[in-house]
């Protein structure tokens, strides 16, 4: 009890200093910030650091690309754009606390964030009842957005990504019997676990075992051994990159052979550098490839490269598009009012985003396609793409 | 049967690193009956080292032996020093004050190692990098045994082994028991009793440093709070044993890996966790004294 106690001070503290505004300046003057009053403010939760930071940092990334573009371009509304960005610590607790200190104390008009399902889930009913409009970049889970009318997203959600998932086991790789290992305690990984398993087993598949782990966990030899005994055509990873990184090369030692498949979870830098060689010939569907020739594409990913070093993953690119919608639906606004950006965000239509052509429908889900990259080689390659 | 058999593996692979941090607790308690809670800390910082010794030697380009070898070592020494430090600064200055003071201070010691790591290290995981990479795998038709394992395994055995000959067989292993058996009258034989718990903890925290390089090289993910919940369990294991009995912590270390693994493997994998607190609390019901613990009467 007083361990818990200690820890949830220390945690309260820790946050509070964490919250750093990274208020971005037009490029080329090189002046500070305009005063408070003349700034739009939008509040941005991530993981910064934690079990799963490059979703946070890429997601970070895209977001604070895109307001410097629009910065550089004279803002919104005649005002810059100020983003205030409040790290979670990939705890939902704390991202529910962050989304509430963005809007009673920091005063924002809309909210962009989270990665991870589980903590979109914590923050939607917050925003919604503070009437803040809410964008996740990249949470797949259909629950987030049935919060309310206040929340959208800029991805695809759980039953099409699960559903394409399933769809090209079945189709592609041929898969009769399928294996999944879940993460109980990843909100995200259980509902495109359920998705999948009633669309493979509809498909006239059958779910030969369905083991569980719980995120933090390193060792996942006795699930593999019994996954194994099975003989399973493939295995449906459902979880992030940190845990399928090490399930792989678990995988590998056991002598387990069958394609790994998982969703937009595995999409970090990291996956390679954990998983390495054990990760060869396994496939995830994402939202976005690096390969697409589109202009627009190209002209990210070389903005991208020029800015941070490295190529922007598929949670990068779609916290730019996250950014850019929002900032289409503050142009659009008569006052940029937090009410009046709810209202043109539910009206976007055929925007042109890095992701592909997004139109928010009567759900505030996007109507998109994802893309199925494969691992060859420690390479990460274009297979195919999934049509909505 | 190969399954059988494979989760047996995997058990004993498991329980041989949890046997090294057991054995910290568990010579700690024997002198100086306090529970070290910082020890799973100090188990997190050998994996550290062992991560900071590999970057500076570049060793994840050249794996070997040898750079495994160094780096256990490097993990040892830094850790018998961590070891020494607390115990000096945290832990002589009340060695008259009552045994909660102590405890306190050990979760104290605890908190700040984990909170000093993240500030330190960061709270995002690391990966630590390839030290030994052993060609292929041994395999008995379906049986797939990891040469890392068996490498791990053996370094702990190698290491017990060591333990048990420095304990049994050498002047300061003598004084350790001495002191273990009455600290007052160790001293009135002449018996340096604050050098020789130095010892003890410094040994103790060498043992935990090495468990954090071989957890590395088999579970390649290493962060500031890893050694909370595998320093309860092994405190659990310690127990099972009969905490203050060396040989006790390996056999209740091997059958707590053993037991998560086929929990894990056969029943319910979400209470793995809970597993080594449910034997916690049954050990305590039924038989406080652990497997191989010898029940003191207290006289007055």
């Amino acid at each position: 009890m007083l361990l818990a106690a200690t820890t949830l001070a220390l945690g309260a503290t820790a946050c509070t200093k964490r919250a750093v505004p990274t208020a971005v300046a037009p490029s080329g003057t090189g002046q500070p910030i305009a005063a408070a009053a003349e700034t739009i403010k939008i509040g941005e939760v991530g993981s910064m650091t934690g079990e799963d930071a490059t979703f946070g940092e890429s997601s970070h990334q895209g977001v604070e690309l895109a307001v410097k573009e629009i910065n550089a371009a004279g803002g919104l509304k005649g005002k810059q754009v100020e983003l205030i960005l409040m790290d979670d610590q990939g705890k939902p607790e704390e991202a529910a606390t962050s989304v509430t200190k963005l809007i009673t104390q920091n005063k924002v008009s809309a909210i962009l964030g989270e990665v991870a399902s589980g903590r979109s889930l914590a923050m939607a009913p917050i925003a919604q009842a503070y009437k803040v409009p809410m964008i996740t970049p990249s949470s797949v889970d259909s629950r987030i957005t049935e919060q309310g009318d206040q929340i959208f997203r800029v991805c695809f959600n759980t039953p099409f990504h699960a559903g394409g998932l399933m769809r090209f086991a079945t189709e592609h790789l041929k898969a009769k019997k399928a294996a999944i290992l879940r993460d109980v305690k990843n909100d995200y990984s259980v509902s495109m676990s359920d998705t999948f398993a009633a669309g493979f087993k509809k498909a006239g598949g059958e779910i030969v075992i369905d083991q569980v782990y719980s995120a933090g966990d390193v060792d996942f030899k006795s699930q593999l051994t019994a996954i194994r005994a099975k003989k399973p055509d493939v295995i449906f990873l459902p979880g992030y990159y940190t845990a399928v990184g090490l399930i792989a090369r678990q995988a590998k030692e056991l002598g387990i052979e069958v394609p790994l498949i998982g969703g937009d979870g595995w999409d970090s830098p990291k996956l390679l550098e954990i998983g390495g060689p054990a990760l060869n010939g396994s496939y995830f569907t994402t939202h976005f490839s690096a390969e697409d020739q589109a202009p627009l594409v190209q002209a990210f990913i070389s903005k991208y490269k020029a800015a941070y070093n490295r190529a922007p993953d598929a949670i990068a690119a779609l916290g730019y598009d996250a950014m850019q919608v929002l900032a289409e639906a503050i142009r659009k606004s008569a006052t940029g009012a937090s009410g009046e950006i709810r209202d043109q965000l539910a009206k976007t239509q055929d925007f042109a985003g890095v992701t592909g052509k997004i139109t928010i429908d009567q759900n505030r889900n996007p109507v998109k396609s994802a893309v199925v990259l494969k691992i060859e080689d420690g390479k990460i390659k274009y297979q195919r793409t999934i049509a909505p | 049967m190969v399954e059988l058999i494979q989760h047996v593996i995997n058990g004993l692979s498991l329980g041989s690193i949890y046997a090294l941090i057991a054995l910290g607790y568990t010579m700690v308690f024997g002198i100086l009956k306090l529970i070290n809670f910082a020890h799973g800390d100090v188990y997190m910082l050998g994996a550290f080292i062992g991560l900071y010794c590999a970057r500076i030697f570049g060793f994840a380009e050249h794996p070997s032996l040898g750079a495994l070898a160094v780096t256990i070592s490097a993990a040892m020494v830094g850790c018998a020093a961590v070891g020494f430090l607390i115990e000096r600064l945290a832990y002589r200055p009340l060695r008259r004050a009552p045994r909660i003071n102590l405890l306190i201070t050990a979760v104290g010691v605890s908190l700040f190692l984990e909170f000093a790591g993240q500030l330190k290290f960061g709270s995002s995981p690391q990966f630590f990098p390839e030290l030994y990479k052993p060609a292929g795998s041994w395999n008995f038709g379906e049986i797939r045994i990891n040469p890392l394992q068996v490498t791990a395994f053996g370094i702990a055995i190698v290491l017990m082994g060591a333990l048990q000959f420095v304990i049994f067989r050498t002047r300061l292993g003598r004084a350790m028991r001495a002191v273990s058996f009455n600290r007052d009258h160790a001293s009135l034989m002449g018996i340096p009793t604050d050098r020789v718990i130095s010892a003890t903890f410094m040994m103790g925290s060498a043992l935990a440093g090495a468990a954090g390089v071989l957890v590395g090289l088999i579970y390649p993910k290493i962060d500031p709070l890893m050694g909370v919940m595998p320093g309860l369990k092994c405190f659990v294991a310690a127990v099972l044993g009969g905490i203050g009995n060396v040989v006790g912590a390996v056999v209740g270390a091997l059958a707590l890996g053993m037991a998560e693994e086929f929990l894990v493997g056969y029943w319910a994998p979400t209470y793995r966790d809970a597993l080594a607190f449910a034997i916690l609390i049954l050990v305590l019901l039924f038989k406080p004294t652990g497997l191989f613990g010898t029940r003191s009467t207290e006289k007055v």
